[in-house]
């Protein structure tokens, strides 16, 4: 045990104060400290993408940074994707094109893309699948995943 | 699958850092940048750093920029930064092509060029470019300031001249003549993967012949390097499939593969051939 520190992480606009040793990751500090389950971890290592957030706007591994690195950075997880009850253009996408099964590496992609689309809305096509070839899915074979981050980027362009 | 506890330092200038580093690098402290292989070897309990000196609130190691003909890149700058070109001419398009091959985005947004410098693992491609283009790193303690060449720098899988509580605050890249070609090619299983064997040339046609080549192996021994005798064979030669698959055999013959789950010794030293013939075919495009 190493002595706990006081760590404040901003989540989806939200505050949460939390009392972690140095070793807890983002990815456990979410879910254990913030009650923010909808952050998966898969692998924790890094391989799978199942635990990616937003940190700053950009896509990031949450069990590769410890939590008090991410302290007053603002992050972004899944919980934060629907807004007053109407579901993300990702989201609402993935729905549609069947984008998922059993939903385990679904939180991470959609934050992966949404961190993508939201840079480069006008992404080119080979430079998004190198973007979602990132996270591992084993349910879906990806190319619903691709479909789906397609028409929800067409989508999100046509609200700007 | 969680990391072993520490203590956490984050100073904010190097200084600081440098006099935290000198305290707890005997005390089995670590320096901690991007984190992204270092992380997972934590979790996995392969390592378990007593300190970790986070250097992410550094702001003077975010330094990426030109000096005095070389490329000056700070141990906070990620790889994210190189995918766009960062100089005019080669050396930036060099980098640029060669980025898409680490890992995945989130990795590179993250993890640092000088990380993977550090971190030194015989499948990195900067540890490759740094090995090929003749990098300098510039190591700092509390006590001084050295400059390793990287011929001297990489020493082995995961091994370095870095010695304990030496920071690696930079490394160094000499800019590229501007007519300078430049080929790059990997085989990994997938993409994102570690290389199994990749090579980077570089060479200027004079006359018609080639001049001044550089062929880095990487991903096949060790550690990177360059291949004397491959350069030989093309060193005044015309860049023909003839010159190339002459440096590709010498390339082949000179290394000394190492065997792992992936690639027998037999299968490495076939596969360094061909990446050292498609880099040469890529740079001669």
């Amino acid at each position: 045990m190493t002595a706990k520190l006081d760590v404040t992480l901003k989540v989806n606009g939200r505050t949460h104060k939390v009392h972690v040793e140095p070793r807890r990751t983002l990815a456990d500090a979410l879910r254990e400290d913030c009650g923010l389950t909808g952050t998966h971890l898969g692998c924790e290592h890094g391989v799978c993408g199942a635990c990616t957030v937003l940190v700053d706007g950009e896509p990031a591994r949450s069990c590769l940074m410890f939590a008090v690195q991410a302290a007053d950075k603002e992050i972004r997880t899944v919980e934060g994707l629907a807004k007053d009850g109407k579901l993300h253009p990702l989201q609402q996408a993935f729905t549609e094109h069947h984008a998922l099964q059993c939903g385990f590496c679904t939180p991470g992609f959609l934050m992966l893309a949404t961190g993508i689309l939201e840079r480069q809305p006008d992404i080119s096509e080979d430079d998004l699948l190198d973007v979602l070839s990132s996270n591992l899915c084993r349910c879906t074979g990806y190319e619903n995943i691709v479909k789906a981050v397609r028409d929800a980027a067409a989508r999100m362009k046509a609200v700007r | 699958m969680k990391p072993a506890p520490f203590t956490y330092h984050h100073p904010t200038t190097v200084d600081a850092a440098l006099a935290t580093l000198a305290e707890v690098a005997p005390k089995d402290g670590r320096v901690l940048a991007g984190g992204q292989s270092l992380v997972p070897t934590m979790a996995f309990r392969l390592s378990r750093p007593a300190h970790l000196v986070d250097i992410n609130g550094i702001k003077s190691l975010e330094r990426l920029g030109l000096d005095g003909g070389e490329l000056s890149i700070g141990a906070c700058v990620r790889h994210a930064a190189f995918h766009r070109p960062v100089a005019e001419g080669p050396l930036g398009r060099l980098l640029s092509t060669v980025v898409r091959h680490i890992a995945h985005y989130p990795i590179r947004v993250r993890g640092t060029f000088c990380g993977s410098l550090a971190h030194a693992d015989p499948a990195s491609e900067w540890c490759l470019v740094a090995a090929t283009l003749g990098a300098t790193m510039v190591a700092r303690r509390s006590s001084g300031t050295r400059k390793i060449a990287a011929g001297d720098y990489f020493q082995g899988p995961l091994m370095t001249a870095l010695s304990e509580g030496e920071l690696l605050a930079e490394a160094r890249l000499p800019l590229l003549p501007g007519e300078t070609r430049y080929g790059f090619y990997e085989f990994s299983r997938r993409a994102g993967d570690y290389a199994i064997a990749m090579s980077l040339v570089t060479f200027r046609l004079k006359d018609g012949v080639i001049a001044e080549p550089r062929v880095g192996v990487g991903g096949a021994e060790g550690a990177p390097r360059r291949i004397g005798t491959a350069e030989a064979a093309l060193a005044g030669r015309a860049p023909t499939a003839q010159s190339f698959t002459a440096a590709a055999d010498a390339a082949a013959a000179a290394i000394d593969p190492v065997e792992d789950a992936q690639a027998s010794v037999s299968y490495r030293r076939d596969l360094v051939r061909t990446v050292v013939r498609r880099a040469l075919e890529r740079a001669a495009a």
